[in-house]
């Protein structure tokens, strides 16, 4: 029993859920207790998804557990056949499921729908998202890719694109980056999976030469397999980074063979780093959390191209502890692996660093700690699905590494200079991370009680609408409205009160004058 | 308020449909978000799977806590397996929690489907920590899991295990006034207002801290701010209350056959009742005629959510002159809803239950102008080109009471008034 208040993986289904949502014409029958749909939202909301996920959930309540579950599952399956007519299927179940161990798979077969069915064993009290992805990915391609085939010696060589899923970061345009950099090297892109393929394309796996393994988390299992079962080759470089990318592009013909002639597209990130203006970076101390993939590369990019001090580095990939562990050693420090949040939030308090370089979850700690952060990695959020094209592979995402990792450390510097002013109540309310309303920060409220009662005559008759004074109570009223729009209600309540002549400002008039300005 | 809709008598209403299949709606587990708010020294401990710790952390959206009241106890192999004791992990979790957070003064251990399944029994559990931690942290349980429990009847599973260990009201007490469902702070202190003003002095569960829930006796009359307290209800019957059947207080109808239920009970002079409503009363008819203009004659389709629908249904129908054409309930308690009902437009489409195949293919069909609908659904109808309103947004907004009811109203105009702005 491990205690959680946040958690950086979802269990292993919604890994399978990345699968299936990512690709087309695949369906997922999940045996999954009602409630268990919120996982719809991820999608539509964090990735603005315009269609729901291809998942039929067979949402068992308390009464079917006195009955038959299976039988539930099995119409479930049915339905879902009969109305979305899918190139192939995957079930499985969700962490209660599971307990009642009604067997989808073989309830599936026994069903003996007109097209593949792939079951997947999810092992929920034991393993997460990321594992779940990489499981289900196998499976398709073990149940899905066929037998060994030979193939022709081609000019321009073929290569599957393995690991991008639905709800990934940034997946969606590290593929178009990579695909790009592949044709000029000469490569041409057979399949590109899960996201984007559908079951058919994964029959075609076997055609390429080699495989380029984009996410390991996702698609290390799947390449391992179709080397084992297809004589396919892959790609260990991830090219995240100036270095990386250029490793990666030496590691690609050596793979398929191809001559140092192609002319390749280039990167402001070099230049960039190297122009005085950056000086400043020097030395800066970053921590780096996320998963295992971009934590190595973003330790790499710190270190070699941007020249930062990483006072911090771990990861909640266990399975990536070791080479963490070995580029921790390069900066004297210890990495850190853990799944739990309250011990990076304490690790990033104790380092101190200049820059947070994480997850969504490391964004709200660095918002807590006042420090500026970049998101480098899942659990991701729906800022992480940007309208423009950014990727992080390849050189164009190293362009967009350097000013993402570069603008919120300016920023940061705004925010340590108007650190002065915080000592107003509402003005502290107004900071958020990156940055400060420029609002300026409100006069305090004149109470009722509070005016002097000697005020000096001449004063009063110099300004001369009087001002209206707030009682205690509708001061304590006002209180209550959100903050982000008090200034408005208390400045309409306020013109409210002048443009009658009202002299104090009870809880009413605050009502009335909402009632008056409201939509 | 629509005159041209005739009240009939209770129990009367439109036909309803039951409806079984997929069911596209939170567990009872997502109350959490908006109970812990509620209850400022409480904490919450869901003892389930990394799902369930899932869940809540996307229903709560965003992660602004940073030691949230709420966390989950993730049950994992050894658990299951035998290899640990439950309770004694429980123990040893609770313990290092309640060490780590001394401002906790209730705790309480929800049940999830796991839990459940593997029965694990929280209600002897939360006996055996209550022994060891009160009174310094009282602990209880409840279920909030997805095969027991639908989203809302999580609240209520949560205030009807806070209600036997409500204070015990003498027999010989005055008749009090106890309202009952979780309200945002404002609604709550402007009803309290309202009663205060009436001569009632109104007390509320669940009490925003621990050691200020409301007592309970044969004297206690309760009237219900949510609808879907059925539990609670049978709790609170148990322990000798008496309920005020009402209205709920939605809109400016709503709100005054809410209050005006509670004033008859307790024999407040119509005039003082009148001269109470009055301005509450007048602000929300001001600022509902604005909305009507831009409501009037729009079509809404409700996907089964939060047991909100039917008042909604009913505000919007006869305060701003909507169509509802087609509600859907997860549950539909007969007894809490008649009033309701029979203010419900015959016309509409009742259904209980839930088929989300099938009412996504009336959606379609009808084409409302309005669907209310969950996350999951929202984009992918909108890229459909309806317009949606999130159902969880009327949960997280104070949405009750006059000066609230311009607000509920707006919030079914802002989808329209964005769609016809976009020239995109």
């Amino acid at each position: 029993m491990q205690l959680t208040l946040w958690t950086y993986e979802g269990p292993p289904h919604i890994g399978a859920m990345r699968v299936a949502t990512g690709m087309k014409g695949l369906h997922f029958v999940l045996h999954a207790p009602q409630g268990d749909t919120y996982a719809d939202l991820l999608f539509t909301m964090i990735e603005r998804r315009a269609e729901r996920p291809p998942v039929t959930y067979t949402t068992f309540q308390a009464r079917d557990l006195g009955t038959d579950t299976a039988e539930v599952f099995k119409d479930a399956a049915r339905a879902a056949y009969e109305r979305h007519h899918p190139r192939a299927i995957i079930v499985g179940a969700s962490c209660t499921a599971e307990l009642i161990q009604d067997d989808p798979g073989g309830l599936a077969k026994t069903l003996g729908l007109p097209c593949p069915v792939i079951p997947l064993e999810l092992s929920a009290y034991s393993r997460k998202e990321n594992w779940g992805a990489a499981e289900t990915l196998y499976r398709l391609a073990r149940g899905l890719a066929g037998e060994r085939r030979e193939r022709p010696a081609r000019a321009r060589p073929l290569a599957n694109l393995l690991g991008p899923t639905a709800l990934g970061f940034r997946h969606r345009d590290d593929i178009i980056e990579i695909t790009k950099l592949l044709n000029a090297l000469g490569v041409d892109v057979n399949v590109t999976a899960p996201m984007g393929a559908t079951p058919d394309d994964l029959t075609r796996l076997g055609d390429a030469d080699f495989n380029v393994v984009l996410y390991p988390e996702v698609a290390l299992p799947a390449a391992q397999y179709l080397e084992k079962a297809h004589g396919q080759p892959y790609t260990k470089t991830v090219p995240i980074g100036i270095g990386a990318t250029r490793d990666f592009i030496a590691e690609v013909r050596k793979i398929a063979n191809l001559p140092e002639t192609a002319e390749l597209p280039t990167s402001n990130l070099p230049w960039w780093s190297r122009s005085v203006d950056s000086t400043y970076l020097t030395g800066k101390r970053v921590f780096i959390f996320g998963d295992g993939t971009h934590v190595l590369a973003a330790e790499r990019i710190a270190r070699e191209e941007i020249g930062f001090d990483v006072v911090g580095l771990g990861t909640y990939s266990r399975e990536f502890a070791r080479e963490v562990r070995e580029r921790a050693k390069l900066h004297n420090i210890e990495a850190l692996i853990t799944d739990d949040y309250l011990d990076v939030e304490k690790a990033i308090a104790d380092a101190h660093p200049e820059l947070v370089l994480g997850t969504q979850m490391e964004r709200h700690i660095s918002k807590r700690l006042r420090l500026p952060c970049a998101v480098i990695s899942a659990p991701t959020h729906v800022q992480d699905f940007p309208a423009r094209y950014a990727p992080q592979m390849g050189f164009e995402g190293a362009n967009v590494i350097f000013d993402s990792w570069v603008h919120p450390l300016m920023m940061g510097l705004e925010e340590h200079l108007l650190g002065m002013f915080r000592e107003d109540s509402e003005f502290h309310e107004h900071a958020s991370h990156l940055g400060v309303s420029s609002a300026p920060a409100p006069a305090p409220i004149p109470t009722a009680a509070e005016q002097p009662v000697a005020a000096a005559p001449t004063a009063a008759a110099a300004s001369s609408p009087v001002e209206p004074q707030w009682t205690d109570e509708a001061t304590k009223e006002l209180k209550k409205i959100p903050f982000f729009v008090r200034g408005k209600a208390r400045g309409n309540t306020e013109k409210y009160a002048r443009e009658r002549g009202l002299t104090t400002i009870s809880v009413g008039t605050l009502y009335d004058a909402k009632a008056h300005y409201g939509r | 308020m629509n005159e041209s809709v005739s009240i009939r008598t209770p129990a009367d209403g439109p036909t309803v449909h039951h409806e079984r299949g997929q069911r596209s709606v939170f567990c009872g587990l997502t109350g959490i978000v908006w109970l812990h708010r509620k209850i400022q020294d409480a904490f919450f401990l869901v003892v389930g799977s990394r799902t369930c710790a899932h869940l809540i952390q996307s229903a709560a959206g965003v992660m602004i806590f940073a030691e949230p009241r709420f966390a989950t106890a993730i049950l994992d192999q050894r658990d299951l397996a035998g290899l640990a004791d439950v309770h004694d992990e429980l123990d040893s979790v609770v313990g290092r929690l309640l060490e780590r957070r001394p401002d906790i003064k209730l705790l309480f251990l929800v049940g999830s489907c796991p839990s459940e399944v593997i029965k694990i029994d929280l209600v002897r559990a939360a006996q055996r920590l209550n022994a060891k931690h009160a009174p310094n942290a009282r602990v209880i349980s409840y279920s909030g899991s997805g095969i027991e429990k639908t989203f809302t009847e999580g609240e209520d599973a949560c205030l009807a295990a806070l209600v036997p260990g409500l204070p015990a009201e003498p027999a010989t007490a005055a008749p009090s006034l106890m309202v009952v469902g979780a309200l945002a702070d404002v609604v709550e202190d402007q009803f309290a207002v309202l009663f205060k003003e009436m001569g009632i002095d109104a007390r509320f569960l669940p009490a925003r801290r621990a050691d200020s829930m409301p007592a309970v006796g044969p004297n206690t009359r309760f009237i219900l701010a949510q609808p879907f307290l059925a539990e609670t209800t049978r709790a609170l019957e148990a322990r000798g209350a008496r309920r005020i059947a009402a209205a709920y207080p939605l809109g400016a109808e709503g709100t005054t056959l809410w209050l005006k239920a509670a004033a008859d009970t307790f024999n407040v002079p119509s005039e003082n009742f009148e001269a109470a409503i009055a301005p509450g009363l007048a602000r929300a008819q001001m600022t509902l005629a604005r909305q009507r203009e831009k409501l009037s004659g729009k079509t809404i389709f409700f996907f089964p959510d939060s047991q909100l629908e039917i008042p909604l249904a009913r505000f919007l129908a006869r305060e701003v002159g909507m169509k509802p054409i087609d509600v859907s309930t997860p549950y539909l308690h007969r007894s809490l809803m008649a009033e309701e009902l029979a203010l419900l437009p015959p016309e509409v489409r009742l259904n209980e239950g839930s088929d989300v195949d099938a009412q996504l293919d009336r959606c379609r069909a009808a084409r409302p102008d309005i669907t209310v609908c969950g996350l999951g659904l929202a984009n992918p109808l909108e890229a459909e080109g309806l317009t949606t309103k999130w159902a969880i947004e009327l949960l997280f907004t104070p949405i009750q009471g006059y000066d609230q009811a311009g607000d509920l109203a707006e919030l079914f105009t802002r989808p329209l008034a964005r769609r016809s702005r976009l020239e995109v």
